[in-house]
């Protein structure tokens, strides 16, 4: 599903990624892990390219990303992602949020995607929400929409930033239940993320990402029980 | 007390003082219109930014650089002046019976005779409003917080779509106060096209002091309308904008 070949990223002068390279399996799950400023969610961004990577390759389905001839929006079309601040429309209902994309990019009628849009809502347990603006929902409720309004496009590849980071703890669990019960049903996903329990229970591969490179992969009993790296264990030793 | 003011000379001159203001309204109306029609797209204009491909060059060379050198230009420049250079020379090398570039010949005539002193007025407020305005979109979209833009772009909306359905809703909220504000600098404004000939308020007024050598009556009668409208304008602005808050 993802390739990367010798990604590089420079904000101004500062190399935030510096030669990361790594394969992504389809149906995969992959959790990023690591300190504050390695580089994983620009590495997340790269990958549908709403940040410009300056060197090396992305390969994502058939999509070259970083290619200038690629179609981004057919690309991203094709990929979800969701957002550590949700990043709802709020000028829209969450039924209105969800159909957005639907209607605009794929052209399906409005009764077909509200259709979808009240199954999607009621995957994420929030039928009875649908004419609730983003204002009126708790944080975690504007999670579920968001992650809704990503499945709405049946994307291949779902993206998830720090998807719980800017949620009081008590809605976490909503968040992480619905996240866990899309793993492994036919969707690649990658998910840079600081719940550990998580990625233990849920991912396939760990990714410790540390000063803009991957220092590690491995499953999540080699990562959290045995990792080979120094840096990984140090990380893990201050934060489990 | 108000003996010394001889409202007669208001009185004389009501019919001209009438058509000033139909004059300085459509005026207003005309720059509202146009110069946030085309202060949209200036302010996309000037901050439009491809970031790789090959729309890159060509959008900062035809679209945001010229904006940038159009805003700058119309917002450096005393109103004033640009009212004098678009009536004296700009309007005069499109409008010419023998070598107008957009309109020869007879109409050419007519429409100067006519209509030249408003087509210049009204092009001139129009165009200065429109670097105002333009502005004003601009900081209205920078204020949107970056993720609703990137959301839209992920879930693959192009620019556009992106701008119209997410972007400007959002922001035109944010620009009411401030579009409500030009809307009032262009209704003041319009009063400089009277040095053209134009017959709005402000020439009226000159007109009936011409006549009586009397300047308190005319001046501050056109004064109390313009206020009249001003406070107007205000009120509807605020009006709109509680209305915006609550949906």
């Amino acid at each position: 599903m993802i390739q990367v070949k010798g990604l590089q990223k420079y904000f101004g002068k500062k190399q935030v990624l510096k030669d990361i390279n790594c394969e992504i399996n389809d149906n995969e799950v992959v959790c990023v892990i690591g300190p504050s400023g390695s580089g994983k969610s620009t590495f997340l961004r790269c990958l549908n390219a709403l940040e410009v990577a300056q060197g090396g390759e992305i390969l994502v389905d058939q999509f070259k990303v970083t290619d200038p001839e690629t179609d981004l929006n057919l690309l991203r079309s094709h990929v979800g992602m969701v957002f550590q601040r949700f990043n709802l429309f709020p000028h829209m209902t969450a039924l209105e949020n969800i159909c957005l994309a639907p209607i605009s990019v794929k052209k399906m009628t409005r009764q077909k995607a509200e259709e979808k849009a009240r199954e999607l809502l009621k995957r994420v347990g929030l039928s009875e929400k649908e004419n609730s603006y983003p204002h009126e929902l708790s944080g975690g409720q504007q999670q579920r929409v968001a992650i809704a309004r990503a499945l709405a496009m049946d994307p291949q590849l779902l993206l998830f930033d720090e998807p719980t980071s800017a949620l009081d703890p008590e809605m976490v669990g909503e968040v992480l239940d619905v996240i866990k019960s899309l793993a492994h049903g036919g969707k690649t996903m990658v998910v840079v993320t600081h719940e550990m329990g998580f990625a233990k229970q849920v991912c396939d591969r760990v990714f410790f990402m540390d000063a803009g490179q991957i220092i590690e992969i491995g499953t999540p009993q080699q990562i959290f029980g045995d990792a080979t790296n120094e840096r990984t264990r140090s990380f893990l030793s201050k934060i489990l | 007390m108000l003996s010394w003011f001889r409202t007669d000379i208001i009185v004389e001159y009501w019919p001209l003082f009438l058509e000033g203001l139909k004059t300085t309204l459509e005026l207003t109306l005309i720059g509202v219109f146009f110069g946030t029609l085309l202060g949209l797209f200036l302010g996309i204009g000037k901050i439009a930014l491809v970031e790789r491909g090959p729309w890159k060059w060509p959008v900062k060379i035809f679209v945001r650089i010229p904006s940038q050198l159009y805003i700058t230009f119309f917002r450096g420049t005393p109103l004033f002046v640009q009212i004098l250079l678009i009536h004296f020379a700009l309007v005069p090398l499109l409008i010419h019976p023998d070598e107008g570039f957009l309109i020869q010949g007879d109409w050419a005539l007519l429409l100067k005779r006519e209509y030249g002193a408003f087509i210049s007025g009204a092009l001139a407020l129009s165009l200065n409003a429109a670097a105002y305005i333009a502005e004003i979109f601009r900081a209205g979209i920078q204020s949107i917080d970056k993720g609703q833009f990137e959301a839209a772009r992920s879930l693959g909306l192009n620019y556009f779509q992106t701008m119209k359905l997410i972007i400007i809703p959002q922001a035109f909220r944010r620009m009411l106060p401030p579009l409500g504000n030009e809307a009032i600098t262009l209704l003041k404004d319009s009063s400089l096209v009277s040095a053209i000939g134009l017959a709005e308020l402000a020439y009226a007024a000159r007109t009936a002091a011409g006549a009586y050598s009397r300047y308190w009556e005319p001046y501050l009668f056109i004064s109390f309308i313009y206020l009249l409208i001003t406070l107007g304008l205000s009120y509807g602005v605020h009006l709109l904008e509680r209305k915006f808050k609550n949906s």
